[in-house]
């Protein structure tokens, strides 16, 4: 008995496992609502069902949070996934529009190697800003969250460029294995990323670089590079979303592509249990977060909760999400349902944890 | 063990006023701006441009200084564009709806601090980042308007429209609305509160390092709730008179305002990890923004994804310079 | 000289922290007009002893009284208000704030709710007059020392109007002048009838100052005893809880000459190595074994040298010989190519990364070294930090928990692990054994004595000359921010001798060379 309690704490004090029940909980009440959510078909050969959309729209997010993730390990934040994920997207689609073959897999080979190319430079835009120059990320990342939207209109000359390409849009809508390709391309990208940073050092030089810059560079961590790099990657990935949200609707449209996607990019990471101080970052918990906003937002269409109010309840979601992995918010909780509670002198206060 | 007699005097390290630099330099390169904006445009030189900087920017300016006292405690507030449109919706919806003026300012002016004390209730007591505990605001709040209205309200009230009409001017036919006078009351009230009371003092400290000021004795949880509240408040402010300037309510106006308010604030000067920083120097950083604005109407000749692209590059210039001006007087 | 009644009592405390029980079943008592000392090894439980009273921390089970009424303190806040001052270990102020505000904020005398500043500023300069400090009080605390820092603290508690006053760890970075200072102040309050509770590492301090000395052993109460009825050895015993041979220190072990020693190219030569506005250009070299001790008044401008050799800093002139070939160290990652390591003194703000475990902080450095795409294997990594553990007695044993848990002097211990393992060819060592308990104490002396017959080069730095002189071959004294003298520490040297140079920053001893 007291061994099941003891595995139950575990459970419980596991990090991820509140980002998980809340996971759950949407997806149950979802079932509930609409006992075929669930459900999963096999058609032609592809997998169709609610499940499988939700994994599939949310790639391009669990790719840009993934790069916003280290980028706020090393203490910083990236706002301009948004206006990354829209250049790329009008690069590569203002290319393949002009080749005379658009089902050609060279063309579009050569346009995303173009936009990519054109992402890594903005990434070491922002890495140049941030680590050698040192503006404040917020700031620096501000200026091409501004300009940047202004760059993707001028590629696209304001117009919404329509293009029909077949492995193009194949990065959106296509299939491998029954599954949806982008599926693959995010999972590819996350096991990256992490073999990157957890078979390497990479990681622990991040997490010490976000947790104290001075002592790591005392410790002979040269700062600015890390930082850098985490500026770069993250553009990279946020451009490789862009193809997918264009590829999805075959368009690009300078001023609708990934807007707001940063806001969402960061929520994923907090929810995932990174804190926004830099530290400690955990990739498993964004993907989970991605996934968790991701369910909430199809959960809101399949719902038919009125535009007007989905703001209003994904407000409840979030609040309600950072609550109860709120370590302060469960301490009350659990004690108050304590039996028989210890003699305690002291008023039931959150207490600031200071270090000795 | 020696004597005390032992002791040498101790230099003291040579300083230059490290902690204004930021903010001189913003001042030097807004003069360098404008005279720029002067030697290219003849109407530029006249006074009422500056005015209506002010005039077109007062909203703004109010709602930075809230910010500047979150930030300055190392937090961020990103619901005040949404407690802005928020503000400004719910006023317009109680007038139509026939309340009298005077009882719909008080409602209105009441929201945002309401909930700014929640939220900042959330941020100390569940020790949840303010980024997130805001964020989920700015959904709120901006889901809030679209209930109220999915589409813009006109205000037509008699106070309002005077409030939006008034000029107080010089002979000479240069004026400032009365928005302008709001803004700049607030302003000094805010940089009065910062320099000399135990609340601002706090602010600072806290920013400092909070861990520190927990152990000081000095009241974090207050402070800090305080301050999320001292935001919506100026969020409140900035949403009426946002809706005198606009004299509506709309549920999509101030998207993203956000974002230019944490600018103006950044680039007056104000560290966002907290703990230095002044109201002045937000006053600075809304001018900037104000006068960058201002430029581009001037010109005129730019499309909107121009503007954009050159909104960023002045922004990128203007924070380099201060940047390099910043290290080389440190 | 107590009275019968004690202002303060703690009776049953127990407090546990995830995997650690930091006290179990305490009991303290505190009189009015004593100075009584709180005694244990590193993460004994001294300072959450201290923050279980002042509230920082809930306690799990216990009761306090102050003044004979229970009470339950719910933050400093209320404790300070309550009349207990207290000042933590490690300089606990905020740095962006002026000198002057450090000591008054929360209490500033105002006027009609507006802070009088130059009432402010006038008072600062007269409570700091006291500790004989003549500062800038409107500079940013900031831009002074860490020892400064301490005294601003202590001045900022002193003046509480308080009847207890806690003191944990406030002469760690302090050096005898300011002590001496320190303990005028103490006695002239005792005498005013407050209760003064003294935590140090110093058992000179503790029979100089203490009338009391209640002893922590692991988190557990082994007494309280009357200063006169504890001779040192067994003080020290009490601490670790078993026979002390450590306590002898170490041998005068057999020092090598130094005109042997300097046989041959240096290790590290500089020469006209400054920086404006931190310390003069100066010269010196280290030679392989060598062990180089910096001594010199607070502010002097050790630490300075220290950080120029490792490339913290970055020097405005001179030039740097390693292995007679010209060389740099502009930075410390380039210093660190070299084989020189830097233990800083300021070890929350230069030193841990409080989220990661001690693993993790101890292998930083090495790794760094080795860069990102050559990790250490989890094996080996392991394998040292296990040694270093052991080797240091670092507590908790488990190096897997963050390493912010950790009681201060044994994040200093994994400091020193971190450059142990890098087996840097030259270590510099600031103020490696402030707030370090007596046994580590020995054992990291004994460590530097090893390390250098090894052929180890070490740059010592530490404000005890007792210390500097036990260790090292060559001592250079700063004094006024200027190197002003090189001594052999051969038998004419003693503490007595360096004062004399330090006052009088006379460069006749210098070493010929
Ligand atoms: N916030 C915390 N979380 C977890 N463990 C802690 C925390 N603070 C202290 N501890 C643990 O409690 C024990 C006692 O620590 P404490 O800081 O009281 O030691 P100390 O006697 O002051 O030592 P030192 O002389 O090194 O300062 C140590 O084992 C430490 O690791
Ligand atoms: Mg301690």
């Amino acid at each position: 008995m007291n061994d099941t309690m003891g595995r139950y704490r575990t459970m419980i004090g596991h990090r991820l496992f509140w980002p998980i029940a809340v996971l759950v909980v949407m997806l149950a009440a979802n079932t509930i609502y609409r006992p075929g959510f669930l459900s999963i078909e096999l058609k032609d050969g592809h997998l169709y069902g609610s499940p499988i959309d939700i994994l599939r729209l949310s790639a391009p997010l669990i790719l840009v949070a993934l790069g916003m993730t280290l980028v706020i390990s090393t203490g910083g934040i990236d706002l301009s996934v948004g206006s990354v994920c829209a250049i790329s997207g009008a690069m590569a689609c203002m290319y393949i529009s002009k080749q005379p073959d658009q089902n050609s897999l060279t063309v579009v080979l050569t346009a995303l190697a173009m936009a990519l190319g054109v992402a890594l430079v903005l990434g070491v835009w922002n890495g140049v800003l941030v680590a050698v120059i040192g503006i404040q990320p917020i700031i620096a990342t501000l200026i091409l969250m501004v300009a940047g939207r202004g760059l993707a209109q001028l590629i696209t000359q304001g117009q919404i460029i329509t293009i029909n390409s077949g492995p193009f849009r194949g990065i959106g809508l296509g299939h491998l294995l029954t599954l949806p390709l982008a599926i693959f391309i995010a999972l590819a990208a996350a096991l990256l990323v992490a073999a990157f940073t957890r078979r390497t050092a990479l990681g622990m030089i991040i997490e010490s670089v976000g947790g104290n810059a001075e002592a790591s560079r005392l410790a002979g961590i040269r700062s600015g590079r890390v930082i850098f790099l985490a500026y770069v990657v993250s553009a990279v990935c946020a451009a490789i979303a862009g193809f997918m949200m264009t590829a999805n609707v075959s368009s690009a449209d300078g001023n609708a592509v990934g807007l707001w996607v940063e806001l969402d990019a960061i929520l994923a990471v907090v929810i995932g249990g990174t804190s926004l101080a830099g530290g400690r970052f955990f990739l498993s918990g964004t993907i989970l977060g991605a996934l968790i906003i991701q369910t909430l937002t199809t959960t809101v269409y399949a719902m038919n909760i009125s535009p007007q109010t989905s703001l209003l309840f994904k407000a409840v979601v979030v609040i309600a999400v950072c609550l109860i992995q709120a370590p302060a918010f469960r301490a009350k909780f659990s004690r108050r349902r304590r039996s028989a509670p210890p003699p305690r002198p002291v008023a039931d206060k959150p207490k600031e944890q200071v270090p000795a | 063990m020696t004597t005390g007699s032992l002791t040498v005097p101790r230099r003291t390290r040579f300083r230059l006023p490290r902690r204004q630099v930021p903010v001189l330099a913003t001042l030097a390169l807004l003069l360098v701006m404008y005279g720029i904006g002067v030697s290219q445009y003849t109407a530029f030189s006249n006074v009422q441009v500056i005015f209506n900087v002010f005039i077109d920017n007062g909203f703004l300016l109010v709602v930075a200084v809230g910010m500047t006292f979150v930030i300055l405690t190392g937090g961020i507030d990103l619901s005040v564009g949404s407690v802005v449109a928020m503000t400004a919706m719910v006023s317009a919806d109680l007038l139509q709806k026939g309340l009298p003026a005077a009882l719909v300012l008080v409602i209105a002016l009441l929201i945002g601090p309401t909930l700014g004390l929640l939220m900042g209730c959330a941020i100390h007591f569940f020790d949840i980042q303010p980024f997130i505990v805001t964020l989920a605001g700015m959904f709120f709040a901006r889901g809030m308007c679209t209930f109220i209205s999915g589409s813009s309200i006109p205000i037509t009230d008699g106070f309002w429209t005077r409030m939006s009409q008034e000029r107080i001017g010089d002979p000479r036919g240069n004026f400032v609305s009365i928005s302008v006078l709001i803004a700049f009351a607030v302003v000094l009230v805010a940089a009065y509160v910062l320099a000399y009371t135990r609340l601002g003092r706090n602010v600072y400290a806290i920013g400092g390092n909070p861990q520190s000021a927990l152990l000081m004795g000095l009241p974090l949880g207050r402070t800090r709730i305080a301050v999320y509240t001292i935001s919506g408040l100026c969020s409140a402010i900035g949403g009426i008179l946002l809706s005198f300037y606009t004299l509506s309510g709309a549920p999509l106006i101030a998207v993203g305002m956000e974002l230019d308010v944490i600018a103006a604030v950044v680039i007056g000067g104000t560290v966002l990890t907290g703990g230095s920083g002044y109201v002045f120097g937000t006053v600075l950083g809304v001018l900037v923004l104000g006068v960058i604005q201002t430029l581009i109407t001037f010109d005129g000749s730019l499309n909107s994804w121009w503007t954009k692209i050159v909104i960023g590059g002045l922004l990128f210039a203007f924070i380099l310079l201060q940047r390099l001006i910043g290290i080389r007087y440190k | 000289m107590t009275d019968s009644r004690p202002v303060l009592t703690m009776t049953g405390i127990s407090k546990s922290f995830p995997g650690v029980r930091a006290l179990h079943d305490v009991n303290f008592r505190l009189f009015p007009g004593e100075v009584h000392a709180l005694m244990g090894e590193n993460g004994a439980g001294k300072s959450t002893l201290i923050k279980v009273l002042t509230g920082v921390y809930d306690t799990d089970e216990g009761a306090i009284t102050l003044h004979g009424e229970p009470v339950s303190f719910t933050g400093p806040m209320q404790a300070t208000a309550a009349g207990v001052s207290t000042v933590y270990q490690e300089v606990n102020l905020c740095t962006n704030l002026s000198v002057a505000e450090n000591i008054f904020i929360g209490r500033e005398p105002r006027l009609l709710g507006a802070v009088r500043w130059g009432e402010v500023r006038r008072r600062a300069r007269a409570l700091l007059a006291r500790l004989d400090l003549d500062l800038d009080v409107s500079a940013p605390l900031g831009s002074y020392s860490l020892a400064i820092q301490q005294m601003v603290a202590i001045a900022r508690a002193i003046d509480i109007q308080a009847r207890v006053l806690i003191l944990d760890e406030p002469t760690s970075s302090l050096d005898a002048g300011e002590v001496a200072q320190l303990f005028r102040i103490m006695r002239q309050l005792r005498d005013e009838g407050i209760a003064i509770l003294f935590v140090t590492h110093f058992l000179d301090q503790v029979y100089e100052i203490a009338d009391r000395i209640t002893v922590l052993r692991n988190g557990g109460l082994v007494g309280e005893y009357p200063t006169a009825e504890l001779p040192q050895l067994s003080l020290v015993e009490k601490m670790i809880g078993k026979e002390l041979d450590v306590l002898e220190g170490i041998e005068e072990h057999s020092r090598r000459d130094l005109a042997e020693l300097e046989e041959g190219t240096p290790l590290v030569a500089v020469s006209n190595l400054g920086r404006a506005g931190a310390v003069a250009p100066f010269s010196l070299t280290i030679h392989a074994g060598e062990v180089v001790g910096l001594a010199g008044l607070l502010g002097s401008g050790r630490t300075e040298v220290a950080r120029l050799f490792f490339g913290a800093d970055r020097a405005d002139g001179g030039q740097v010989a390693i292995d007679g070939t010209s060389s740099s160290l502009r930075t410390p990652a380039q210093a660190i190519d070299q084989g020189v390591g830097f233990c800083s003194e300021n070890r929350r703000a230069e030193g841990i990364v409080p989220e990661l475990s001690v693993r993790e902080n101890i292998i930083l450095a090495m790794q760094a070294a080795r860069g990102w795409l050559r990790p250490i294997p989890r094996r080996r990594q392991d394998e040292l930090v296990d040694k270093y553990v052991k080797a240091l007695n670092i507590r908790p044993a488990d190096p897997e928990v963050p390493v912010r848990n950790l009681s201060g002097g044994n994040q200093q211990k994994v400091l020193l692990a971190r450059w142990l393992i890098t087996e840097p060819r030259l270590l510099i060592l600031d103020e490696p054994t402030r707030g370090i308990d007596i046994g580590a104490k020995t054992e990291i002396q004994r460590l530097v004595t090893q390390l250098s017959d090894g052929g180890m080069a070490v740059l010592f730095i530490s404000a005890e000359l007792e210390e500097v002189l036990r260790l090292s071959h060559k001592v250079a004294v700063m004094r006024d921010r200027q190197m002003v003298a090189q001594l052999a520490n051969d038998e004419g040297l003693d503490a007595e001798r360096i004062m004399q140079t330090i006052a009088s920053g006379s460069h006749r001893e210098e070493v010929d060379r």
